[in-house]
């Protein structure tokens, strides 16, 4: 395997994080204003995530600074290229994370209004936007033979990029809703298992029709074939056995599950673009691939011996916050956000 | 309008702003662990007021920081997409480095210290805070890293029609880097340390119950801002010899010095006309720039015609000033504010040691105004490096027209530059409201989280 490929899989492996951390992140600040009724209740959903939203998003910024320095084409094709929609994600961005902060800081009942909102908008534009963008990927956009993206805003908002969207959209709900069920208590606990129960049928019906025009839209029959093989099976069938143990009320496998849909729904894109890292609508040879789109050998191997190094610790430092904050949350509970 | 002056005008803007919010990161987290430290060691309950007060409004700054930040992991492959290309094998290097060993360490155990009030040992909770700040600060030094690439290109080859890294070790020992960090890393510790100064100052002045606590912050904050200063103005110096050397040009402008000249004179005001490339007024100090070159009373300083003349030889035709009015003007606001900073910095500690605070209410005053000082000096400071370097984007390699991204159009940029400049001028006017109202309330009325209304908010849906 060469450094080309691992370069793949590692920024690969960073946006399938992001979109876990940050995934469940964005569902409960989606379903803020749906199960927050009080103010303490909205301080109770947005405090589940308070110590980790943060450490989350830096999925995000990782994956961006590994694909400038791995792959800096697809760095420059892509973000020159999905210019307005990523201009969107940061603006949503930057005020969501900033709500999360400022929220409760004063109490006048229409500034606590607006930062909702805030978290509201913040939360669901991106997920749709990720969507849009991944689909686009996969399915191939117009790129010119200097490697420009050449399409164009409106070009990206095709029937099947919002398809995907949205799923990703209601999908990041279910988790986040399935993450608010592990982690917290009482009441809210029990609403956010029913907004789960009546959620989890919509992500069943919208991830089957995805996989269907996935078919139609991308090339996935040269890539993977006609069976693409047992990631997409199982993702299929890991998002099936999610609605069995959200019914029985196991709360932590639920989410486990939940994490393994959107792992294996993430891996299925990665292996659909493979090799290619923005595919080309105007002309095959046109395509970004982990070949022409990399930074040098040399590059590629410093970059290796760091990640090596230092993805570990990392991995064991956020993992060790998350038990640090295992608790589940009440209205009782001492509240800092 | 030209999409490259859009484009330009567009990471001024986010660039300037993110960086209101660093230097405090960077210099209040280091002071805020110090605090704490003091708490776990002596378990007085003054130092931990002090560090959950201070904290509050580190916290409110950080969050804007961070934010503001995301911007720029993205913005160079937005409009700078050809930059991207060009230099992305060394360039993106530092960027990733920075993102894993720095944001996910201040991100993760900033969570933890903001929550872990209870949920850990004492100890264990103002080690979370060290981690903030070392985390803040190494992010400091790579993204240096990456800028110093620019000035001083090391460690490369052409190759591939690109510039690709061959020595990474010698990014790391950019000469350029060695003059650039510590100026930054102190130039955050002072601005943290007249933010605490101003608002210390304020609540001493007011009588508050929570006085002994500013009293201390004052002292440590007097302490820190007057060896931060110093160390500022002295790496300063020494990044303005450097420059001399390896970016003549800059320096040429930054003195609106037009013809090579030795010993060279240092201009004390100067207005120029800058189409003509001539003095228009000038007051002169003879001798004075060749000493601050080269700590000699001659040596040749490089006037700006001359170097126009050296590098349409070395790189062929064009127009290689920077913009002179502004190279010469951010120069001296920088270093006047520093000059003023270290003097008040003097006094203040002066009276500090002799305990006659007290009894210069003047200066008490005048201090929260100063809290702008360092800001003004930060950004006037960044303007000059990265004007000044103009109209290379990497010194040598690639000009600022040649960087921009080809598919973006000049609405395109119009659009996210009045959008970005709205939203941060929105969450602007919001920081400032907070950081007030938290500044102002003192270390013990206003809970930091206030309990919102009792009733129902209307809810969007049914149950």
């Amino acid at each position: 395997m060469d450094l080309n490929i691992l370069w793949f899989i590692l920024i690969a492996v960073l946006y399938t994080g992001f979109f876990v951390l940050e995934g469940f992140d964005f569902g409960v600040g989606i379903l803020l204003p749906i199960l927050g009724r009080t103010d303490q209740e909205r301080r109770v959903v947005i405090n589940t995530i308070g110590p980790h939203w943060d450490g989350n998003e830096v999925w995000l910024l990782t994956a961006g600074g590994a694909t400038f320095a791995a792959m800096p084409h697809w760095y420059a094709t892509l973000f020159s290229g999905f210019y307005l929609p990523l201009f969107l994600i940061l603006v949503a961005l930057i005020v969501r994370g900033v709500a999360f902060e400022f929220r409760s800081k004063d109490r006048h009942p229409i500034w606590r209004r607006i930062w909702d909102g805030c978290i509201f908008v913040g939360s669901l534009l991106p997920a749709l936007l990720f969507g849009v963008a991944f689909a686009n990927l996969a399915r191939g956009v117009p790129i010119d033979a200097e490697m420009n993206y050449v399409g164009g805003f409106w070009n990206l908002l095709n029937p099947y990029a919002l398809l995907v969207g949205i799923m990703l959209v209601v999908g990041f709900t279910l988790h986040g809703a399935n993450f608010l069920t592990m982690k917290t208590d009482g009441e809210m606990r029990e609403r956010a298992r029913r907004v789960a129960w009546r959620l989890w049928p919509i992500v069943v019906v919208l991830l089957a029709a995805t996989f269907i025009f996935t078919y139609q839209q991308t090339d996935i029959v040269h890539q993977l074939g006609i069976n693409p093989g047992m990631i997409p099976v199982l993702a299929g069938l890991t998002i099936l056995a999610e609605g069995y143990l959200i019914r029985k009320e196991r709360d932590g496998w639920a989410f486990t599950f939940s994490v393994l849909t959107v792992i294996l729904t993430s891996a299925t894109y990665f292996l659909i673009m493979y090799p290619r890292v923005m595919v080309s609508s105007l002309n095959p040879e046109y395509s970004l691939t982990i070949y022409n789109a990399a930074s040098s050998p040399y590059t590629l191997r410093i970059m290796s011996i760091v990640a090596a190094v230092l993805v570990p610790i990392v991995l064991l430092y956020q993992g060790w916050s998350y038990w640090v904050f295992r608790e589940r949350l009440t209205t009782h509970s001492e509240l800092e956000y | 309008m030209d999409p490259l002056i859009l484009a330009r005008l567009q990471f001024a803007v986010t660039t300037i702003y993110h960086f209101f919010f660093v230097p405090l990161t960077l210099g209040l987290s280091i002071f805020v662990a110090l605090l704490e430290t003091l708490y776990v060691r002596t378990g007085k309950t003054v130092y931990k007021e002090m560090t959950k007060f201070w904290g509050k409004l580190f916290l409110i700054n950080f969050a804007m920081g961070v934010v503001t930040g995301i911007v720029q992991e993205f913005q160079f492959g937005m409009n700078w997409s050809e930059y991207s290309r060009y230099v992305g094998d060394i360039f993106g290097a530092p960027l990733a480095i920075e993102a894993l060993l720095a944001f996910f360490l201040e991100s993760t155990f900033l969570g933890i210290w903001i929550f872990g009030w209870d949920k850990l040992s004492k100890g264990a909770h103002a080690a979370a805070m060290w981690l903030v700040a070392i985390g803040s600060n190494i992010s400091a030094l790579w993204i240096l890293v990456a800028n110093s690439f620019m000035h001083e290109p090391v460690g490369f080859v052409l190759r591939n029609g690109r510039a690709e890294m061959d020595d990474f070790l010698s990014l790391l020992f950019n000469p350029h880097l060695f003059v650039q960090f510590p100026h930054v890393l102190m130039s955050g510790l002072t601005t943290a340390a007249f933010f605490v100064l101003g608002i210390s100052a304020y609540h001493l002045l007011r009588q508050g119950e929570s006085r002994h606590g500013f009293r201390i912050s004052f002292q440590i904050a007097a302490i820190v801002g007057l060896v931060a200063t110093l160390w500022v103005i002295m790496s300063g110096h020494s990044q303005a010899q450097h420059i001399v050397q390896v970016q003549p040009m800059k320096m040429a402008a930054a003195e609106a010095l037009w013809e090579s000249e030795d010993p060279a004179p240092m201009s004390l005001f100067t207005i120029g006309n800058e189409a003509e490339r001539r003095d228009v007024f000038a007051i002169r100090l003879p001798r004075a720039l060749s000493l601050l070159a080269y700590n000699q009373l001659e040596g040749e300083v490089k006037g700006i015609n001359n170097l126009q003349v050296e590098y349409e030889q070395e790189y062929g035709p064009g127009d290689y000033v920077p913009p002179v009015a502004i190279s010469y003007w951010t120069f001296r606001i920088m270093v006047g504010l520093g000059f003023l900073m270290l003097a008040v910095v003097v006094y203040a500690l002066f009276l500090v040691v002799g305990e006659q605070l007290d009894a210069a209410p003047r200066l008490l005053r005048f201090l929260p105004w100063l809290i702008l000082a360092p800001y003004l000096a930060n950004t006037a400071g960044w303007i000059l490096t990265e004007v000044g370097r103009m109209p290379w984007v990497v010194y040598g390699l690639i000009r600022v027209e040649e960087a921009v991204s080809p598919t973006v159009t000049a609405g395109m940029l119009w659009t996210t530059l009045i959008g970005f400049t709205l939203v941060y001028g929105v969450l602007m006017i919001a920081d400032i409201y907070l950081l007030r109202k938290f500044a102002r309330a003192g270390a013990e009325d206003t809970p930091f989280l206030q309990p919102g209304p009792e009733e129902p908010i209307p809810s969007i849906v049914g149950d």
